[in-house]
């Protein structure tokens, strides 16, 4: 039963990863006074994509092929690691937060290894300018991490949500800063404003759309479908575990459905958020990136700081 | 009681007179005239305290005991004589075009102003109002220090302002867990920031935390006494302003600063039982006096010299009170009374020097015996006492710390009359020339008003020939206060 | 006690001191000078909020008055002052331009660490909340010498003096609840003195070497020219 609303759990991630790509969208037009799109249009634009015959280049080894199923795979692995809906599940049981940040690494160490594998100068540049950046975002990441785990007793992120749920609202500054931080590196990791820009080609600032310029049909929608995933990930880990309350704690219909309308709701005003900075922010010189992310370690760090300056038990 | 009251509000009814009136030609004498109005103050209140011992006043806000009476009668004393100074020489500069009508107000008004934040830190009871007084005194004389509007003498003033606030800020938060360690004790109840109280009760406080207090309380008052790392600020200031003002920072100012760490040594002696207040003190005073020593020898500008001799003494003073025994303490206390005397004479005679020189490179300051003895002989003089000659006073000072050294810790002996040996041979090789060397073409006497300066080294060669009964007995209370018993 | 344990107002006070910790790191970082000025103005308004919190968490009346204090001091008057002194003098489009960022970051970090090893023993002795967040004022003070080290710009000095001054009062109202009252108008007089003298001082450097940048005064060295 438990393993079967967690499959059930991870399927409804993979698909509303693309919906909230969509409502993402929408919000920017509104905002900027555009006439937006339906919400459903990453669905069309996926099957669209899958539809068309995909075009390989001359060189491309196996490693090409093989690395939108292997970036994929691990993206959707990582998703039925964080709770959506409900905790407790078997699959948040098995993993930690270590793992999952060990999936993302996995799938964007392929991405990068296709980046490179066709030998243009804009793969291979994607590819180091991803690196770099991940470089620096995933200490980061980490450090909130375990600044949260410092204040939960554990890695894993179902029980640190348990923890959240069981002590009540309390003002940890540690959180405050771990959400900042982890917000931070969520849109340097996703590409998105101010750090890399998903909708545009311009080949002097791109990041991700570099690394993905050679690939085609099914493969590059399964790249595209990945990236909103992993957006979504991210949404949903910064939600849920600074946010738990409405989170089903035991599998019946009611806590199910309640917890379903909660992370609807929050990933609804996070969009939201999201949609405001990207219209408010311009995107930055790459070589300022890593003064925005240094920025993301430092926070995390003081979230680790105040976290044993101020709470810890005396 | 009540002279501590009117000692108080003189200067500050100084400040406002002079505001008013500050830029006319009897500013001076106005200045004067307040100064020994104060002096008349200190000496009844001198009296009151010797024959009826320490006294409190009622809201416990103020507090004389026979260490700060004879601080506050020192103070007002150099305060009086460098005023009478003042009056001549901020006329001569203002005549020469230094200066305007408005800075020459500006430079009244302040000096009042230090003068009410000096007697405030000396008899002020709450530690924290003794914080406030202490940074009062650098905001008086910042602007002060940049009275000429020189790069030279604004970047003096810059330094002194931010090196000495960021030292004085330590001292706050060092007050903080001071007041934080009295609020333990509940004894202390809403006395808790009163020195008396404190000392009272200092055995109660947590030692850990009255150790850390020291640590910072040393280190910011000691940037104001012009300790070794912290003494950046120090030549620049005395250098580059008025020489008055060099001779009353010297004189007084960095006395009050080694005031407040000897109070705050003696409630940390009292709280932690151990030496480690005093070790530190010493520390910081003998590597204050070698450093100075050292640096006398490299010095071109003759009152950049006699600045780093005062850090030199500061740091022997220091010391001695590190060593904490009656006969260090005593010898520490009569030591801050003739180096006071002393060096705020000398700044007066170097004062003169300059203005005939007309300009402070000592290399350009030679022949003063020749073209007017009595500034040649009033440096040659000061610089012999300072340098710690018999019969001055300054040797007799010298002497006994050397003994009470000898006592405790015979092995830093050599060090310190080796630093002497330096100090004396750093200042005479800038001496000689200056004072016997040939005279510049043009140079002529100016108006100068020497009594002040014989007045304070006829004194010192007084106090260095026998020292007077009651001085002594002064002394005497004022070490038994401060390490426990007399010397004797 | 851990922070589970207590009240809001009580954790609020503890997220307050985290934010001022944050702004300090902040002004670290920060190299345009009016952006300087406007974040030493929101520390002086969390300052003052943290300080009406501990009043209310911890019900001590007299602070409320230290509170409108920092508000009207430090939070407003003091960084209008300096905005507008700024404006005045033409320099809101100067940069201070940190050198060696991460050092620097590197370095705030470990103060705070070392502030928090500092005040460990007084930790111990107290039960009250509010003395948990000494470490982060000691800290504060120590970040603003670090950034009047790194910097060369005069006004970004006092912005660093300023924000020692905040850490002072800080660490006044989070171990001890505030100073005597007597104390406290005193301090609140001498930083409004000092700061109006930095005022004349910005005029009196810039006047005497045409620049703010404080290297170079440089005129008074040991080393012989």
């Amino acid at each position: 039963m438990a393993w079967l609303l967690a499959l059930f759990e991870t399927l409804l991630f993979i698909g509303a990863a693309p919906l909230l790509a969509g409502w993402i969208k929408r919000v920017k037009c509104r905002l900027q006074n555009r006439k937006a799109p339906s919400v459903f249009q990453p669905y069309r634009d996926l099957r669209k994509l899958y539809r068309k015959q995909p075009i390989l280049p001359e060189p491309a080894s196996w490693i090409f092929r093989a690395a939108p199923y292997i970036v994929f795979a691990s993206t959707v692995l990582s998703a039925a690691i964080v709770p959506l809906v409900a905790v407790n599940l078997p699959t948040a049981q098995v993993a930690d937060m270590i793992v999952l940040a060990g999936f993302l690494a996995l799938g964007r160490f392929f991405l990068v290894l296709a980046g490179m594998d066709i030998g243009t100068a804009f793969g291979g540049m994607g590819s180091s300018r991803e690196m770099t950046i991940s470089s620096l975002a995933e200490p980061a990441m980490l450090m909130a991490v375990f600044t949260l785990a410092m204040s939960a007793h554990t890695t894993n992120l179902s029980q640190a949500m348990n923890y959240v749920l069981d002590t009540g609202v309390v003002l940890r500054p540690s959180f405050v800063f771990a959400m900042l931080s982890l917000m931070l590196v969520a849109i340097a990791e996703t590409g998105r404003i101010p750090v890399d820009n998903p909708a545009t080609h311009l080949e002097l600032t791109m990041i991700h759309e570099a690394m993905i310029l050679e690939y085609s049909g099914r493969f590059l929608a399964l790249l595209e479908w990945a990236s909103q995933i992993k957006l979504m990930l991210y949404g949903v880990l910064v939600a849920n575990v600074f946010f738990p309350w409405g989170v089903a704690q035991e599998f019946t219909l009611p806590a199910l459905g309640m917890g379903l309308a909660a992370i609807t709701l929050k990933l609804g005003l996070l969009a939201i958020v999201l949609g405001l900075s990207e219209v408010l922010f311009a995107k930055m010189r790459i070589f300022r990136v890593q003064e925005y992310l240094s920025f993301a370690f430092l926070l995390s760090v003081l979230g680790m700081l105040s976290h044993i300056i101020l709470e810890a038990q005396r | 009681m009540i002279a501590v009251y009117v000692l108080l509000l003189i200067p500050l009814a100084g400040m406002v007179i002079l505001a008013l009136r500050g830029h006319g030609p009897r500013a001076g004498r106005i200045n004067t005239q307040l100064n020994g109005l104060t002096l008349a103050c200190t000496i009844v209140l001198a009296v009151d305290v010797l024959l009826h011992g320490p006294l409190l006043s009622s809201g416990k806000l103020l507090y004389i005991d026979s260490f700060n009476v004879y601080l506050v009668a020192l103070t007002a004393f150099v305060g009086l004589t460098t005023s009478i100074f003042s009056g001549s020489y901020m006329q001569h500069e203002r005549e020469i075009g230094r200066i305007g009508p408005n800075r020459l107000r500006l430079y009244h008004t302040m000096y009042q102003g230090f003068m009410l934040a000096m007697y405030l830190v000396l008899t002020t009871n709450n530690m924290g109002v003794l914080w406030v007084a202490m940074e009062g005194a650098t905001l008086a004389t910042v602007l002060l220090v940049s009275l000429y509007r020189t790069p030279e003498s604004v970047e003096a003033a810059w330094k002194y302002f931010i090196l000495c606030g960021v030292g004085i800020a330590q001292a706050l938060f060092g007050t903080v867990l001071l007041y934080f360690a009295a609020g333990q004790v509940h004894a202390l109840g809403d006395d808790a920031l009163l020195w008396t109280a404190l000392h009272e009760h200092a055995a109660d406080l947590n030692p850990g935390i009255v150790s850390l207090a020291f640590v910072f309380l040393l280190v910011g008052y000691g940037t104001k006494i012009g300790l070794v790392p912290l003494h950046n600020w120090l030549p620049d200031a005395h250098s580059e302003g008025p020489t008055p003002m060099s001779a009353i920072l010297s004189g007084l100012l960095l006395n009050d600063a080694l005031y407040a760490v000897v109070r705050c040594k003696m409630l940390a002696d009292g709280s932690l039982g151990t030496h480690l207040a005093g070790y530190l003190m010493m520390g910081f005073g003998l590597l204050s006096f070698l450093v100075a020593v050292l640096f006398l020898h490299r010095q071109t500008d003759i009152k950049r010299l006699f600045s780093y001799s005062s850090i030199e003494h500061m740091g022997l003073m220091t010391f001695a009170f590190g060593v904490g025994s009656p006969w260090a303490t005593f010898a520490a206390l009569f030591h801050m009374t003739t180096h006071s005397l002393t060096k705020s004479a000398i700044f007066v005679t170097v004062g003169h020097a300059a203005q005939l020189a007309g300009t402070q490179r000592m290399e350009k300051i030679r022949g003063l015996i020749l073209t007017q003895p009595v500034i040649g002989w009033g440096l040659l003089i000061g610089t012999v006492a300072i340098a710690g000659f018999p019969p001055f006073g300054v040797f007799a000072s010298e002497f006994l710390l050397l003994i009470a050294t000898m006592r405790d810790y015979p092995w830093l002996t050599p060090l310190l009359l080796l630093g002497v040996g330096i100090a004396f041979a750093g200042l005479f090789r800038h001496l000689q020339p200056m004072v016997f060397g040939d005279v510049p073409e043009g140079q002529t006497p100016i108006p100068a008003n020497l009594w002040p300066v014989m007045l304070h080294l006829a004194l010192v060669l007084w106090l260095g020939l026998s020292l007077p009964g009651f001085l002594g007995d002064w002394f005497n209370q004022a070490t038994q206060l401060i390490s426990g018993s007399m010397a004797q | 006690m851990a922070i589970e344990g207590l009240n809001y107002y009580q954790q609020a006070v503890l997220l307050l001191a985290a934010l001022i910790a944050l702004t300090s790191f902040l002004m670290l970082g920060q190299s345009r000078l009016l952006r300087l000025v406007g974040i030493f103005g929101v520390q002086g308004v969390l300052l003052a909020a943290t300080t009406a919190m501990v009043a209310n968490a911890l019900d001590f009346p007299h602070l409320y008055i230290s509170a409108l204090l920092t508000l009207a001091l430090k939070g407003l008057l003091i960084p209008v002052m300096l905005h507008r002194l700024v404006v005045r003098m033409g320099l809101h489009r100067e940069m201070d331009t940190v050198q060696h960022p991460a050092l620097v970051m590197m370095g705030g970090t470990s103060l705070m660490v070392f502030s928090y090893y500092v005040s460990l023993p007084v930790v111990k002795l107290s039960s009250l909340v509010t003395v948990n967040t000494i470490a982060v004022s000691l800290a504060v003070v120590l970040l603003g010498m670090l950034l009047m080290i790194t910097r060369r710009h005069a006004v970004a000095q006092v912005v660093g003096f300023m924000s020692i001054e905040n850490g002072l009062f800080f660490a006044a109202v989070a171990s001890t609840q505030g100073m005597p009252m007597v104390v406290e108008l005193g301090i609140a007089f001498d930083v409004l003195v000092a700061a109006v003298i930095f005022g004349v001082f910005f005029f009196q450097i810039r006047s005497s070497i045409d620049s703010l940048n404080v290297d170079r005064l440089n005129r008074l060295s040991e080393v012989d020219r």
